[in-house]
């Protein structure tokens, strides 16, 4: 009976190491904060109304930006206690972790970062610019969107459950090699904690990914014809038919895992025909190819800001736009790179390094390309081009570093070594994170409807470029004297110990960098009045996008523009002003049904992990339910009239008019360090000093 | 945000940042004082032939990626905004010869690194036997929860997390797991790493020039004892190594079925273990332990 109902939970789950414990105390704390003060303020239900239910891409996005950047703190905290652990773990000391224990947390800290901090972001990067770039009032189905956002919600929550509930985490690595990850070595829930936080939001990204492509293919404006498109547009569509292509691969992989380890077949363990060789083929066909749909993005985003902050339009864009399709093409065949060490004859290994070095061809075009934006150009040093100018270096290096790993002889010493974490890092942060870092900022006006601040944003900029070089070019070093990864301890002899404690000291400094980050936004809120964006231009842009308010309404365009040329706002402003003209807008209602199916998702996750039967088929058949309930749904649109939107237009004019005149009169430069923190503490001892807090 | 306050803000970090990077090198210069640097100290030909690969891997890729960066840094200080002597075009167009170029050039690099990657992928494949004027000599390796398992057929001897080959002889390592997930056999001095995998068969092959004791490890990730899962390969003369062979023959510990049964059982950082007998077959019933039912492919391409 009790198997029944609780199926394998039991006591024993429950945390019971003092940072376990400490994190599951934290934890809820945080959420009965966020609870009280919601309830004190009675924000319930307009937290329901206007963001959790809300299908608007610009609303969804900024949850997407929410959640990755709690799941960025996250994920950096596991990664500060791998550093600590290694910069302990040597000869007589075995630092804090067991080694169990550390593998839970550098599998954690590698799919938090790369699922819940990093495609996250990207997600919420493509909701919100990709519909106003094209000139799209809406997406193609927003109620997909919705769901997706939703589908990864879950996903999220059941990647940290082992934290709050208990259990354990897969100690497998990120991507849970076969067949450690079987029964036979890894009994306990925690990798079907991975494959179910993995499945679920899976199925959200891949839902993602063919509405963006639906979007993208189908609701351009008039005129925008493929050669017209922006190229955050672009990078964005080659990243989603990438994401279309092989997300169904993992969905399909983690379902013969689950078979595995559920029903006890065979297909990936050692005994009865098993072959883990084939998971790690079929793991790395899409785990391969996730990579470059983070990276693509990112180089849109770098193509838009080079373009923008040299005053100059893309040099070749077709080279850009080829450049990229070219290595979203060639990121599919090339997944055997990562295991040259496998054992296949030379032909095999050698056919996919040549495939490997190809995909450099299209990257050095993309570099190129941003060189010639810049020649004659008209530069101007705000944060987001610094990031990119950071972006160069570091990609160079790690790009570098990739080719030698795409020679086998070299890879067989340099693979599974920290010279290859390195290489992996110096990408994921040095290209993926910088760019999307650059994206925020740059789009960060039209987003929030105010300017981040500059100043503490240079300093978070130099934070993070130092750390980053000061904590991985030791572990480049450490791989070229042969430390492998995932070391929860070594040898004092080896002398790895003081590059490992420069690696830490250099991941102090980006941690640094994410706090002066937070000290920005903060800056930045606090003197929004004088950073208000009353134009919904700040920066001279040169796309759609720049066209609408800051921030934009919920439809977006009250006139779909049409467009004409590449840079479709650059030529308007060049030529004359946009026409105004209202007519009746379609939008789509807020609908809970995305929540509901991920809530149902979820228990059917959880249900599967902890073995309670009843609680997958309540799950299931709550999941069946609400999609047909949704079907039935036949209005699921309303009409804005020509009036109304007059009416919200007018207003929002007279406001940004009572913004300039704010504007205007608040003089002074930029909030630097000092100030903000002269700021704080007159604002604690004002608290302090007037008993403020009786008034709460 | 006035134009020059711009320009001066950002020349402090480019130059703080450029010390720093300075400052880092040096650091690790000292810091590295008297370790020894594995990869770039290799001990044998294989290790050697990779080493210098990649150092020729590198220095093609500076070639192109030295003035590429150069001159991006170059146009973004030269175009910065504060700068009103360079000129500012809005209307380049980037004709045929520029697009030509910027395909051609980085299609030339990787036609250049290809050619250099596809005869040295074929010769330094694990599988291909070193040419040398000593016999070679066959060490079954197994990888064990998690410890290493040496079987040397020839000589009738078995060890645990030690082997020792004489310098100069080409070793055929026959690798192998039972019962631990997929393991990596890496000896950094001697040559790169090689999987150790249930039910089949990877050969690897090496060469030690140098005598020393060598480490050695498992690189891939294969449960709780993955970073005690280490061995030391020493490499001695030819007599060195008879000599040693002859002092393991007169271990009083025989690898029989019932001590292979414990050895199975997961353990972690285990020293060093000496047999003088290996009980006959125990490595080609490994591999067909895990063949019964799919028809036994030990050995796949």
């Amino acid at each position: 009976m009790k198997e029944f109902l609780i199926g394998k939970l039991n006591l024993e789950a429950l945390p019971h190491e003092w940072f376990t414990i400490g994190g599951t105390v934290a934890f809820i704390a945080l959420a009965l904060l966020v609870i009280i003060v919601l309830t004190r303020t009675k924000r319930w239900k307009w937290l329901w109304d206007e963001w959790l239910t809300s299908v608007d891409p610009k609303k969804i996005g900024i949850m997407y930006f929410i959640v990755a950047g709690v799941m960025l703190l996250r994920g950096g905290l596991d990664a500060l206690m791998i550093w600590l652990q290694q910069a302990l773990s040597s000869g007589s000391s075995h630092g804090y972790l067991s080694s169990d224990h550390f593998q839970q947390i550098f599998t954690a800290h590698g799919n938090i970062m790369v699922f819940f901090v990093a495609m996250a972001f990207i997600f919420g990067l493509i909701n919100y610019i990709v519909p106003l770039q094209i000139g799209a009032r809406d997406l193609a189905s927003p109620f997909l969107n919705t769901l997706g956002f939703w589908l990864f919600v879950a996903g999220v929550i059941m990647v940290n459950m082992f934290f709050v509930f208990g259990g354990q985490y897969a100690a497998t690595g990120w991507l849970a090699v076969a067949p450690l990850s079987g029964t036979q070595f890894s009994p306990g829930v925690g990798v079907d904690y991975w494959i179910w936080s993995l499945q679920i939001s899976g199925i959200g990204t891949t839902l993602g990914a063919i509405n963006f492509i639906m979007t993208i293919l189908k609701m351009r404006a008039p005129g925008m014809t493929l050669r017209k498109m922006p190229l955050f547009t672009w990078g964005s569509l080659c990243s989603m038919v990438m994401a279309a292509t092989v997300f169904p691969l993992l969905t399909a992989t983690l379902f013969l895992m689950f078979f595995d380890r559920y029903f006890g077949a065979h297909f990936f363990t050692t005994e009865l025909g098993g072959n883990a060789m084939m998971y790690t083929n079929l793991i790395w066909m899409w785990g391969h190819p996730e990579v470059y749909i983070l990276m693509l993005p990112s180089f849109g985003v770098f193509s838009e800001v080079v373009s923008t902050f040299s005053r100059k339009r893309i040099a070749s864009y077709m080279s850009n736009v080829l450049g990229m399709i070219g290595v979203s093409l060639f990121a599919l065949s090339v997944w055997l790179h990562h295991f040259f060490t496998m054992g296949s004859s030379a032909d095999v290994n050698a056919f996919f390094g040549v495939m490997t070095m190809i995909i450099a061809i299209p990257t050095a075009v993309l570099v190129f390309t941003w060189i010639a934006t810049m020649h004659k150009g008209r530069i101007r040093f705000t944060t987001p081009m610094l990031w990119f100018l950071g972006f160069i270096g570091t990609f160079s290096i790690g790009g570098m570093a990739g080719v030698i790993l795409a020679v086998p002889p070299a890879d067989f010493q340099l693979h599974n070594s920290l010279f290859l974490v390195a290489h992996f890092h110096t990408m994921v942060i040095g290209g993926v994170l910088f760019g999307i870092f650059a994206g925020l900022t740059y789009w960060f006006p039209k987003i929030a409807g105010f300017r981040l601040n500059e100043r503490i944003g240079r300093y978070a900029f130099w934070c993070w470029l130092s750390g980053f070089l000061l904590a991985f070019t030791p572990l480049y070093v450490l791989g070229i004297m042969g430390a492998t990864r995932r070391l929860d301890h070594y040898d004092a002899s080896t002398g790895y110990q003081p590059l490992f404690i420069v690696s830490l000291i250099g991941g102090l400094v980006i941690a640094a960098g994410v706090v002066l980050q937070i000290v920005q936004i903060i800056a930045s809120v606090i003197q929004r009045k004088q950073l208000m964006d009353t134009t919904g231009d700040p920066w001279d842009g040169r796309s759609l996008e720049w066209s609408v308010a800051s921030r934009p309404p919920s439809y977006n365009f009250t006139v779909i523009p049409q467009v004409t040329s590449r840079d479709a706002y650059w030529d308007v402003k060049q030529l004359g002003t946009l026409k105004t003209a209202y007519e009746d807008i379609l939008v789509p209602k807020n609908t809970a049904s995305g929540i509901y199916i991920s809530a149902f998702a979820f228990l059917v996750g959880f249900g599967f992990v902890w073995h309670i039967v009843w609680l997958v088929v309540v799950g299931m058949i709550g999941i069946i339910a609400c999609v047909i309930a949704r079907t039935f749904d036949e209005h699921t649109e309303y009409t804005l009239s020509a009036a109304e939107v007059k009416k919200a237009e007018e207003a929002r004019e007279k406001k940004t008019a009572v913004a300039r005149v704010h504007k205007s009169l608040a003089i002074g430069e930029e909030m630097g360090l000092w100030e903000f923190i002269v700021i704080v503490v007159k604002w604690a001892l004002d608290i302090l000093k007037n008993k403020r807090w009786r008034t709460w | 945000m006035t134009k020059h306050k711009n320009k001066r803000s950002q020349e402090k970090p480019v130059r703080l940042l450029l010390l720093g990077l300075a400052g880092l090198g040096v650091l690790i210069m000292m810091l590295l004082q008297g370790t020894d640097i594995t990869l770039f100290s290799p001990k044998g030909l294989i290790a050697g032939e990779e080493h210098r690969l990649t150092l020729l891997i590198v220095a093609v890729l500076l070639v192109i990626a030295v003035p590429t960066l150069s001159l991006l840094y170059f146009f973004a200080w030269k175009y910065r905004e504060s700068n009103e002597k360079a000129t500012y075009d809005d209307h380049t167009r980037h004709g045929n010869f520029f697009v030509f170029s910027v395909w051609a050039i980085p299609t030339v690099f990787m036609l250049v690194l290809a050619s250099i990657m596809w005869p040295a992928a074929h010769k330094l494949a694990p599988k291909m036997a070193i040419a040398a004027n000593a016999k070679p000599i066959t060490i079954q390796v197994v990888a064990m929860r998690w410890k290493w398992l040496f079987i040397y057929p020839e000589q009738n001897i078995a060890t645990i997390n030690f082997v020792q080959v004489p310098v100069g002889t080409p070793v055929q390592f026959e690798l192998t797991a039972d019962e631990t997930p997929m393991s990596s056999f890496w000896i950094p001095h001697l040559g790169g790493q090689l999987y150790a995998m249930t039910g089949h068969q990877n050969q690897l092959n090496l060469i030690a020039d140098v005598p020393g004791d060598y480490a050695g490890r498992s690189a891939e990730i294969n449960g709780a004892g993955f970073a005690g899962m280490t061995f030391v390969a020493r490499a001695s003369s030819q007599q060195g190594f008879d000599e040693w062979v002859q002092g393991v023959k007169s271990s009083p510990d025989v690898l029989t079925a019932d001590v292979y049964g414990e050895l199975l059982k997961p353990s972690q950082n285990n020293p060093a273990a000496f047999y003088s007998q290996a009980q006959p077959d125990l490595y080609a019933n490994l591999l067909i332990k895990y063949s019964g039912s799919h028809g036994g492919h030990t050995e796949h391409e």
